[in-house]
């Protein structure tokens, strides 16, 4: 089912501040949608104005090209998980999978042996086989969020939301069961948004991520293109950490305020200006000492040094004090690179070319 | 040591202030034996108010717990313009003394009061009649289902009706199955305290009923006159029919509890 949100709009109850500002979005059938952004950015906002249980001022939300206004249009058509998993404290696992199926008026209602059968089913879609007769107080976190997602399933939905479905859980089941969930949603052939503000979580799993502030969309791309194009600085920064270099555009060049990291050419299409680079610490090179380049550019050489602060994913760690500030710099492990006894690495300069460009706001 | 003094004064003071009223109340009762002060309780007016008494509290249970719960659940809800003083409004009988609340009615419907010339013309006595003394029990017992559950809705949130909404549940079907039963020791407790409200309320109800025996006489009611008849057997005993009542409400407000124990349970 896809779900085409046009133009919404949402102001606070008690206030002018806007929690939705012109929100568009398009997530086609059988995609699996992040909605990142920092808190108060209104990604749960739009989650539970898709799911119809918010109401907003203006704007449509459409199911499969049809516009939907009540929560009866919706009713078993989607599928949402809450955070707190918002079981059923007083009904066994069983029963909180099967209310979905249990409600349904009596000519619609599967039988009791259907349910019964359905319910197990899902248990085992859910690899908790033997959870049917315990109450949700005996739970882990891992298994409550097993049932919630499976009494969103109970009803065959065709969407399924997810509103921040790992934020009480443990890194490893948090890592385990994200897996595991994106393969629950090709086999289902759902349609899937998903809201967190882990953008690791969200990259990892998502075919497309929309990144929000302050009630806007900012972006809207594949995880691929958010990290080659991040549309605003604040993307880039969001999506991990970063180290910026302003500087001007001058005749095809960036040339960076900072003397120790060097110009370098960009795309004809940027014009001469002001502009602000940004890089992902582990796209930075360090430049070697090399005497012929010394002599070449007659540049005031400036020693700079890289101290280690230990390894992490796969990368040495290091820091580089420049004039003003130490900025992150990362080498992965198993590059050649030539140290100092002591571990610290000596260069140059900094290569920063792989650095994305923004003309900075005025 | 000081453990141990705290220990003999709050059980000291339990059996000064608890236990030994209700024992003198079981003397007076017995005096005459056992079959006498049955005998006072096998009479009409006796049977009449017992049977008042009951009813007045089954009605008052049942109006107070619907629209109790209603209200509560619009309150812990919704914040609307109007809600503090609803909050305020709602534990207004707790503060306003009973017979404050019986003369209100009686000024609302009595025969000289506002609405009383035109209901007597529709045949309907509210002064003086059960409808008055149940209008004037629900009024004093009010806040309890209201006040009890607003605190436990509140921390229960929204989210369990919510996926119930999602799941296409309705209204009743919801406060039935997914609001209801998980807060089921708050809504108990409502119950069974207007229950024991309803049962001994006095001053409201003595204020509306006019106290004629065998018709508008409860049980408080009865024992007042009785006493004041100098039928002390007679007064006994139906305090202690009432007291033992009211225990017996109390008793099952902990039911919840025994349950738990009983069947290994978490609560």
């Amino acid at each position: 089912m896809s779900i085409e949100i046009c133009d919404l709009v949402r102001h606070a109850s008690d206030s002018r501040q806007v929690l939705l500002d012109h929100v568009s979005l398009e997530v086609p059938k059988g995609y699996f949608v992040a909605l990142i952004g920092p808190s108060g950015a209104g990604k749960t906002t739009l989650l539970r104005a898709i799911a119809g249980l918010d109401p907003y001022d203006s704007g449509t939300i459409s199911l499969d090209g049809r516009i939907v206004t009540d929560i009866q249009a919706r009713a078993g058509k989607m599928g949402f998980v809450f955070q707190h998993y918002a079981l059923f404290p007083h009904m066994s696992v069983a029963k909180n999978i099967a209310f979905g199926l249990n409600i349904l008026p009596a000519r619609s209602r599967p039988s009791r042996k259907e349910i019964a059968a359905r319910v197990q089913e899902l248990l085992d879609l859910m690899q908790i086989p033997d959870l049917g007769n315990a109450y949700p107080a005996r739970l882990s976190g891992g298994q409550k969020q097993r049932v919630a997602l499976a009494r969103a399933l109970a009803t065959h939905p065709q969407v399924l939301l997810l509103d921040e479905p790992f934020g009480a859980l443990d890194p490893i089941v948090r890592r385990s069961i994200r897996g595991w969930l994106r393969d629950l949603h090709d086999r289902l052939g759902l349609t899937t948004v998903l809201v967190t503000h882990d953008q690791e979580e969200a990259l990892d799993v998502a075919d497309r991520v929309v990144i929000m502030q302050e009630g806007r969309i900012v972006q809207n791309a594949s995880p691929q293109c958010l990290d080659s194009h991040p549309a605003t600085e604040f993307v880039m920064e969001f999506l991990g950490e970063s180290v910026s270099f302003s500087g001007v555009i001058h005749n095809g060049q960036m040339i960076p305020d900072e003397k120790t990291a060097f110009p370098f050419a960009v795309p004809d299409s940027w014009e001469n200006g002001p502009i602000i680079a940004m890089i992902r610490p582990y796209e930075i090179n360090l430049l070697p000492p090399d005497r012929q380049t010394d002599e070449q550019t007659n540049r005031q050489i400036v020693k700079i040094e890289a101290i280690p602060r230990g390894f992490r994913n796969g990368y040495r760690h290091y820091t580089i004090q420049l004039k003003e500030r130490t900025i992150p710099f990362f080498v992965a492990q198993d590059a050649e690179i030539p140290t100092q006894p002591n571990g610290v690495l000596v260069g140059i300069g900094l290569d920063v070319s792989r650095a994305r460009l923004f003309r900075p706001n005025i | 040591m000081s453990r141990y003094l705290i220990w003999v004064m709050s059980w000291l003071f339990i059996v000064v202030m608890l236990v030994i009223p209700l024992v003198l109340v079981l003397t007076e009762a017995l005096r005459n034996g056992f079959l006498a002060s049955m005998k006072t309780l096998y009479t009409p007016d006796a049977l009449a108010a017992i049977w008042l008494t009951i009813r007045v509290t089954v009605v008052a249970i049942i109006i107070n717990t619907f629209f109790g719960t209603l209200a509560a659940w619009v309150l812990s809800r919704f914040r609307f313009v109007g809600r503090q003083t609803l909050l305020v409004l709602v534990e207004l009988p707790l503060s306003i003394s009973p017979v404050v609340s019986g003369l209100l009615w009686l000024l609302l419907f009595g025969a000289q009061g506002w609405f009383g010339p035109f209901l007597e013309r529709w045949n309907i006595h509210i002064a003086f009649a059960t409808s008055g003394i149940i209008l004037a029990t629900l009024f004093v017992t009010l806040p309890y289902v209201v006040r009890t559950l607003i605190p436990v809705m509140e921390i229960q949130g929204r989210e369990t009706e919510e996926v119930a909404v999602l799941a296409g549940a309705g209204f009743w079907r919801i406060l039935w199955s997914v609001t209801l039963p998980s807060i089921p020791e708050a809504l108990i407790s409502g119950i069974l305290l207007t229950t024991a409200r309803a049962l001994g309320e006095f001053g409201a109800v003595s204020v509306v009923s006019g106290h004629i025996p065998g018709e508008t006489e409860t049980m408080p009611l009865r024992i007042e006159d009785l006493y004041n008849g100098y039928q002390s057997v007679g007064a006994f005993t139906m305090a202690t029919l009432l007291a033992i009542m009211a225990m017996l409400t109390v008793l099952l407000r902990t039911a919840p509890d025994w349950a738990c124990y009983l069947w290994k349970k978490d609560p």
